[in-house]
Order: structure tokens, then sequence, then C-alpha cells
């Protein structure tokens, strides 16, 4: 294994930078900057069953050190994924890709999961139950333990692909989410989603979004993330992807001494299209400055 | 696209809202009239868009209207500050589609870039009218531009300041070949519902990224949703649904 590498369930990545979903399209704008076998991986744009078209624009504000969004998962739907983008991405991308699967029940879950477990070049199922900007899906799973247990165990029944649940930091005690998704068979976690936010306009006094309310996502958002990625990899077993607002190789280090494996970046794509390319070609020399020969000794490293 | 560093080498207020900015930098990536870049601003995490008014291969020059916080920070940059710019975004007018006579329709700071639009217009033979819209005499900017490149163009006032009273559209009787348009949305729509012969504008948009990533600018159009920082900013009369 070389300096920058760690292992994700089991699949072995060169190193633990991930584009997180909804920052990153399926791939294709990206693979026009740079070569895309740089990367750990990468999380496709959040998929559902059905093609959805979003919410009403305007759906992107600006806030102090970080932006809010309410894009409300557009995507072309789970078969044109895999008949339109999936064949696209082979040309450019030739390592394991992460699927993220969004729904509205259960068996939305369970159906979309099922179709990319046929896809060889699925490597994980990072399944969202932690989209804010929905109504009536998304987040509703992610914020119940019961729920995110029932919808881990159904996409679980499902697939031989490691699953990975994404949480959401919505909720008043993230831990004990975390673990009803471990007992109920989860792979991994990733953590953190955007936060439910609000910007109003001065001048028409209403809110700037479309949806009224968005996720909040980059730099503010940092610290939070990192406690929430403290708390959690310390009460469950299984491999935590930490993200929120890492914009540096530096934010990368301090999120795996927290205790994630790897770690996903998101805003920072949008705000720098070389944001991932950059970080991990630094991550070397802040593993120099630490004294660490290898990323993987720093993971969990702060928790004495 | 290209990301680069660009200094800003000219600063200068046109009127109460619109200032006129130059970079110098690479401009390779810039292809053809219509596209925009996106400026990192010092203390915003978000970019902002902004069409190329004019370019050669050292310099680039935009219009900035006064929205926000942030373009009024960029109306007070001094000339030698050092901008991260990402050039060449988007898919910009169709050069080819515009006949021997084709219409340039401006509104406000939408006239920015129709000056690139017609200098690349009449250097392919084409012999372009051009009509500009603004609210008031005090709004008016790049008309000396125009007139630079031997065009007269037809101007409109909402109060009957300057020009002729009225909207754009009240301007349009001219026989033309294709139509190209820029302005608000409201605008865009009465030209193309005023123009018997095709065209496109140019949408304005809040976006997140710039070139095509996060979704946050989708219209719905005749062919499925479309991104207007990538499919876009410029889009075929016969592609748009109109909002209502």
């Amino acid at each position: 294994m070389g300096r920058l590498s760690v292992s994700l369930c089991g699949i072995e990545l060169t190193n633990p930078i991930i584009p997180a979903s909804g920052t990153f399209g399926y791939g294709h704008e990206f693979s026009q900057f740079y070569d895309l076998d740089l990367l750990g991986s990468f999380s496709m744009k959040g998929t559902t069953l059905h093609p959805r078209f979003g919410n009403p624009t305007p759906r992107i504000a600006e806030a102090p050190a970080g932006m809010l969004n309410a894009v409300g998962l557009q995507n072309p739907g789970v078969d044109a994924v895999i008949a339109e983008e999936l064949p696209r991405l082979k040309k450019v991308f030739h390592k394991p890709v992460m699927a993220n699967v969004s729904g509205f029940s259960v068996e939305e879950y369970t159906q979309v999961c099922a179709r990319f477990d046929a896809e060889p070049q699925v490597g994980w199922l990072e399944v969202n139950i932690s989209c804010p900007n929905v109504h009536g899906g998304g987040m509703s799973f992610g914020t119940d333990p019961k729920a995110a247990a029932e919808v881990t165990r159904a996409v679980k029944a499902v697939t031989a692909k490691p699953v990975i649940v994404k949480l959401s930091p919505n909720v008043t005690d993230i831990v004990s989410i975390a673990k009803a998704c471990e007992d109920a068979g989860a792979d991994g976690l990733s953590l953190i989603n955007t936060l439910l936010s609000l910007r109003i306009d001065l001048k028409t006094r209403r809110p700037i979004l479309a949806n009224t309310t968005g996720g909040l996502s980059g730099p503010a958002i940092f610290p939070l993330a990192l406690r929430m990625v403290w708390q959690v990899s310390q009460a469950v077993k299984i491999p935590v992807i930490g993200l929120g607002g890492i914009s540096s190789a530096e934010d990368a280090a301090e999120m795996m001494l927290a205790g994630a494996t790897a770690v996903q970046v998101g805003a920072a794509n949008l705000r720098d299209p070389f944001a991932c390319p950059k970080i991990i070609e630094a991550l070397p020399a802040v593993l120099d400055r630490m004294g660490a020969e290898t990323i993987r000794e720093i993971i969990g490293g702060a928790h004495g | 696209m290209k990301q680069s560093a660009f200094t800003l080498i000219e600063n200068e207020a046109l009127t109460a809202r619109f200032s006129l900015l130059r970079l110098k930098g690479d401009c390779s990536a810039i292809e053809c009239p219509g596209q925009f870049v996106s400026l990192s601003l010092p203390g915003f995490f978000l970019r902002r868009p902004f069409s190329v008014c004019d370019w050669d291969e050292q310099s680039f020059s935009l219009i900035v209207e006064e929205a926000g916080k942030g373009t009024a920070l960029l109306r007070r940059l001094q000339p030698g500050t050092e901008l991260d710019v990402l050039t060449g975004l988007g898919k910009g007018f169709d050069l080819v589609k515009s006949g021997d006579a084709p219409l340039l329709i401006g509104g406000g700071s939408g006239v920015s870039p129709l000056l690139g639009l017609a200098k690349g217009l009449l250097a392919q033979g084409a012999s372009p009218r051009v009509i500009l819209g603004f609210p008031s005499r005090e709004d008016l900017i790049l008309l000396d531009e125009f007139f630079r490149l031997g065009l007269a163009p037809t101007v409109t006032t909402d109060d009957g300041s300057f020009g002729i009273r009225g909207r754009v559209t009240d301007a349009m009787d001219l026989p033309h070949s294709f139509f190209y348009a820029c302005g608000p949305a409201p605008m865009l729509r009465a030209v193309c519902e005023a123009s018997p012969v095709s065209g496109e504008v140019s949408l304005d948009a809040r976006m997140g990224c710039g070139f095509g990533a996060c979704m946050g600018c989708t219209i719905q159009t005749v062919n499925g949703p479309r991104r207007v920082c990538k499919d876009g900013p410029v889009f075929g009369k016969e592609e748009l649904r109109w909002a209502d």
C-alpha cells in the first residue's frame, strides 16, 4: 500500500480524497479539467428511481465561509445513469465509484440499490438518508433511528456491495442514528450532509432560495462536522467517511485524526474545480510535518 | 475552461450602478462572444460570473452592475489587485447563424456581451444593427464603443430622456435575418415574441459553480432540464420555455 492509500470497506483507495455527492455530477465535467484517476474515488450525484427536475431556482445562496443549496436531487433517474453516465464514466475513470442513492420510500431505495448492485463499476452504495431539500423523503429517514435502520436493513438485503449510510447533522443525537445503522448492517457511514439553513434578501424581504430553506456547506460547517465525526467514530466499529467543509490537505488530516478513514470534499469543488488534486498533492507534505509515515497511522489519532 | 491569475488593470465607474473592469492575463480559453468568466473575490465563498464584454489575447473587459456586497466590492477594487479567474465558461453565441443582417438587442448590463459579438460579426462580413435599452439617459453604457466600431445603435429609454421613449421592442421593426439578445428575462421574452425570425438569447442566473457540476442554475427547456452555466448561457429562441 502506498503512503496515502487507505482501505474503505475492503476496497483499497490510492488516497482518501473523494469528491462528495452533488458537487461532482457524474464526473463528466471534471474529467475535462483533470485525470479523475488521481482521486481515491468519487461519489456520484444523488440518484433516484425516477428522473427529477429538482426545486425551482434560485437554488444557491452565499453564506459566510460557505453556501446554501436547495437543488432538490435533480438527476436523470437510475436507468439513465446506468445507460448513459456509467458507460461515459468508464472511459475516463478506472476505479470503483460510489453510487449515491436517494429515495422517498424504503422500496425506492431498494430498487435503486438493486439496479446499482448489478453494475461492476460501482464499488460502494452510499445511501443518502439526509437530503434536507426534498419533502417526504431524504432527511426524514435520517432523523429517526428506527427509520434509518429500516432503510439500511432493506438495502443490505438487495446488495452484496458495501453499504455506506450518509447521515444528517440535523438531529439531536447523531450517535444514536449511527449506531442504529451499524446494528442494521451498514458497512460504513459518511457524515455530515448539509445543515438546514436560511438566507433572506433585504430588498425583497423574502427568502433568497425558492425552496425557502437550503443546506449549508463549506468551511463554515467544518468544526461541527469534525465534532460529529469524532463522536460517531468512537461509538461505532465500522469505518466513517468524514465530510463537511474540507478545503485543504490540513483539513483532511484533521478530519482523519478525528477518526475518519477517508474524507469527502464537497463545496470546495464548486469554488475551485481543482480543489481535490491540489489537496492530494499537498497531503505528503502535511504528513511530513506531522512526522507520519503513512496516512493510515493518523486515522483516529486524536482519540489518544 | 482555464483557471488562472488575472490582474485588474482598469476599474472605471461608468454610471451610478455600472463599472467597466479590465483584467490582464491569459485569455486563451475564451473562444467566442457570449461566454463568461467567474471571479473569486476576497472574503466571499462563491465566485461571481460575468459575461465577457470584449477581449484580446492579453486582457478582457466586463461590465459589473452593483447588485449586492460582492459586486459592490468588485467596483471598489484598486487596479493592481490580483484575482483568481475561471475563463472560457459556457456556450456563447453562434455567429454562423447570423445571416447578412443580424439584429443585436441589449438591455442594461446585457449590452455587455453584444460588443464582442458585434466585433465578431463585423469581422465575418455581416452588417449588424444594434438596439440598446436603458431606464434613463444616466444609465447609458458602451454607446461610444459601438460607435467606434462604425455602428450607430438605436437607443431606447423607459423615460424618453434619450433616444426613443419606450422598450427595445418598440424599435424592433427593422428587418433582420437573425437576432441576438441579452438583458433582463422579461425583455428577452418580449424580444423572442416580437421577432418573426429565429434568434439566440443569453440568460442570467444565480450560479453555484459556473461549470456544470452543482445543478444550481437549471432551467426547464423544450429539450428537458438544462444548466444555464454549461448548456448556456446562450440558448436558441425555440429551446426556451418561459415560466409564468
